[in-house]
């Protein structure tokens, strides 16, 4: 599902090249339950920015179900974010002007999908994270463990190939982050690929595979 | 085309969520437009009302009239009185390069009225030559001007405005034929005159100059002329402004120089003067008002700008999410556009309506203003200002939406 050969990434200053990634090569199969994991400053938020096509790599390949993702246009970028790809971040980015149910319609707006049959995917997926009765509610009124629920419903709506989540538990609590982790389980076992960036060991213990990043390199995976 | 519903809610949301910097970026806009079509439409009301006193009688037309010598000539001193007679006249009309046709007028000065059957008003009432009727286009209802059968045998005729006849008369009374009596003399009505919208011109009164002469001077005194003269330039005019005034200082025994013995007028050289002034006035209207379209652009702008910044994260969560720089700038762009749009076109229904409203007040109240005649805004300038605005919207939008673009999803996020 995702294959990196030889991903470099500096970040240059006036004065200085910081080199982030220092020749990743991996691989992910389809249906994997991976996690990501290193202290800050291993480069691990800059890998899945790239794999979220979020930020552009320097040398190497990156192949994304097949498909080279390199030198794209913004527009291209975005549909294949669109499409390929579901986010889940650590402090759930919901819009709060917008009903728990708008929110996870959104990306499907994108996708240019009818109002009628946005609200009722949206629900769907709303009733997989068990939070079907909150479809009418505001973020701000829901708890955090519910928000995260909420944006994993968003990051699964369009069906996308693989889903990236960034700290996903990094503002929950103990018992909260295990019932979310419990979700991307559930996600997993329906056949989905989950990549999870984390810092916590308990987090990661609980994915299937551990790839493990300290200074730009890969030690383990 | 379809509407997009979704993008319209998130307008209106958007707006909805700070309406006071919604509203007071509005009031720019309008204010803009609103001045625009104001300043427009009462600097054509000012134009009209000159533009219509101006297309009375003929572009040519010269006015003289005796003043007070102001320097010495020929042992004589200054401060004498220059009095017109028929001797002028003659001069004028016989002996005068570039005069074409001559009126002399005898004003009938102070206090009296003008009575019929116990009813008695105050008119203006002049006598003059029959070709005041080619200099001033007096144009007639009823009957006849006064010819020069009238003058030649002091005939005792007038002819009246229509402000007489609703005085002095019933409406079904047939005024030609009838007399009527100015400071104790009765007159016989051989002409009304056309109504005019002018109150003045309704009010006027003509009668032989040869017999007011002979009844109210006891000579042949005239108090002023108005005459047409051969000229298409202001220095054809001032050529034969000169000429006159020398004639003039033969007859009346003063310096041809002196400038201030006889007064004078022309409408040419003051009908360029007034195109001058309102070509001038008109530039500067539009400057004023594209400066505060300008002005109101460039708040929305601002405003959009800070829209942005506020809407940072929520944009880069729609990156994220799969919203293409297209997407991004048109709900921008689309946003500062409905802002200036529905503003500006507030601002432009307003504004006609002020100038409507005053205008059809003052037809209606029949008010009869000296400096505002049928103040009027063209449609082809509102068509103008609304393309303007809608174009100056986007432009506004357009920037703070590149900045919109520009937003890094992962940096936007982490804020």
């Amino acid at each position: 599902m995702i294959q990196l050969n030889e991903i470099r990434k500096s970040y240059n200053t006036e004065f200085t090249s910081l080199e982030v990634l220092k020749g990743i090569d991996l691989t992910i199969n389809e249906g994997e339950f991976v996690s990501i994991m290193g202290s800050s400053g291993s480069g691990k938020s800059t890998l899945l920015n790239i794999l979220g096509i979020l930020d552009e790599y320097d040398s190497g390949e990156y192949l994304l179900d097949g498909r080279l993702i390199k030198n794209l246009t913004q527009t291209q970028a975005a549909q294949y974010r669109n499409k390929f790809l579901g986010f889940v971040f650590q402090s759930f980015n919901l819009l709060s002007f917008k009903m728990a149910w708008e929110n996870v319609a959104l990306p499907l707006y994108y996708q240019k999908v009818d109002r009628a049959i946005r609200k009722e995917r949206a629900i769907e997926y709303l009733d997989k994270v068990g939070l079907k009765d909150w479809a009418n509610h505001y973020p701000n009124q829901m708890s955090g463990g519910q928000q995260q629920r909420v944006a994993i419903a968003r990051a699964l709506i369009t069906e996308p190939r693989v889903i990236l989540a960034d700290e996903p538990t990094g503002a929950l609590d103990t018992q909260t982050s295990y019932d979310v982790m419990n979700i991307f389980k559930e996600v997993h076992e329906q056949g989905m690929t989950v990549i999870i960036v984390t810092h916590e060991e308990d987090i990661s213990a609980k994915t299937q595979r551990v790839i493990r990043l300290q200074d730009g390199d890969i030690i383990s995976s | 085309m379809k509407i997009d519903y979704d993008k319209w809610e998130e307008i209106f949301e958007s707006l909805g969520r700070h309406k006071l910097r919604t509203f007071l970026t509005a009031l720019a806009v309008w204010w803009g437009i609103f001045m625009l079509v104001l300043l427009v439409g009462l600097s054509n009301g000012l134009r009209n009302s000159f533009e219509r006193d101006f297309s009375k009688g003929a572009k040519n037309a010269l006015f003289m009239w005796g003043d007070r010598t102001s320097m010495p000539y020929n042992g004589l001193k200054p401060g004498r009185e220059v009095d017109f007679d028929m001797r002028d006249y003659e001069t004028l009309i016989n002996d005068t390069e570039g005069v074409q046709i001559v009126s002399g007028r005898f004003n009938f000065w102070g206090d009296y009225s003008v009575t019929r059957n116990n009813k008695s008003f105050s008119y203006n009432v002049q006598a003059v030559h029959p070709s005041i009727k080619k200099i001033q286009f007096t144009k007639l209802d009823k009957g006849r001007f006064i010819n020069n059968n009238d003058i030649d045998n002091t005939r005792k005729s007038i002819v009246v405005g229509h402000q007489v006849i609703a005085d002095l008369f019933e409406e079904d009374e047939e005024p030609i034929g009838e007399f009527i009596k100015i400071k104790g003399t009765e007159y016989m009505i051989v002409g009304v005159s056309e109504k005019g919208e002018r109150d003045w011109e309704n009010r006027n009164i003509f009668l032989p100059i040869s017999t007011a002469q002979r009844i109210h001077a006891g000579r042949d005194r005239v108090h002023s002329f108005a005459l047409t003269v051969d000229a298409t330039t202001i220095e054809e005019v001032e050529a034969i402004e000169a000429t006159i005034r020398s004639k003039m200082a033969t007859n009346h025994q003063f310096d041809p120089e002196d400038t201030q013995a006889i007064g004078m007028w022309n409408k040419l050289e003051r009908y360029q003067e007034f195109q001058m002034i309102f070509s001038g006035m008109k530039g500067f209207t539009w400057f004023v008002g594209i400066g505060s379209i300008i002005a109101g652009m460039i708040g929305v702008s601002n405003i959009m700008l800070i829209v942005v910044k506020d809407r940072t994260r929520e944009i880069g969560v729609r990156k994220a999410l799969g919203a293409t720089p297209r997407n991004i700038i048109s709900m921008i762009v689309t946003e500062a556009v409905f802002l200036t749009s529905i503003a500006g076109y507030l601002g432009l229904l307003m504004g006609f309506g002020l100038i409507y409203t005053l205008s059809y007040i003052q037809k209606t109240q029949n008010i009869d203003l000296d400096f505002f005649y049928n103040p009027e805004v063209d449609f082809g300038a509102v068509m103008i200002a609304l393309v303007v605005l809608i174009i100056s919207g986007a432009l506004s939008g357009l920037i703070p939406a590149i900045q919109a673009v520009k937003i890094n999803p992962v940096v936007a996020m982490k804020s």
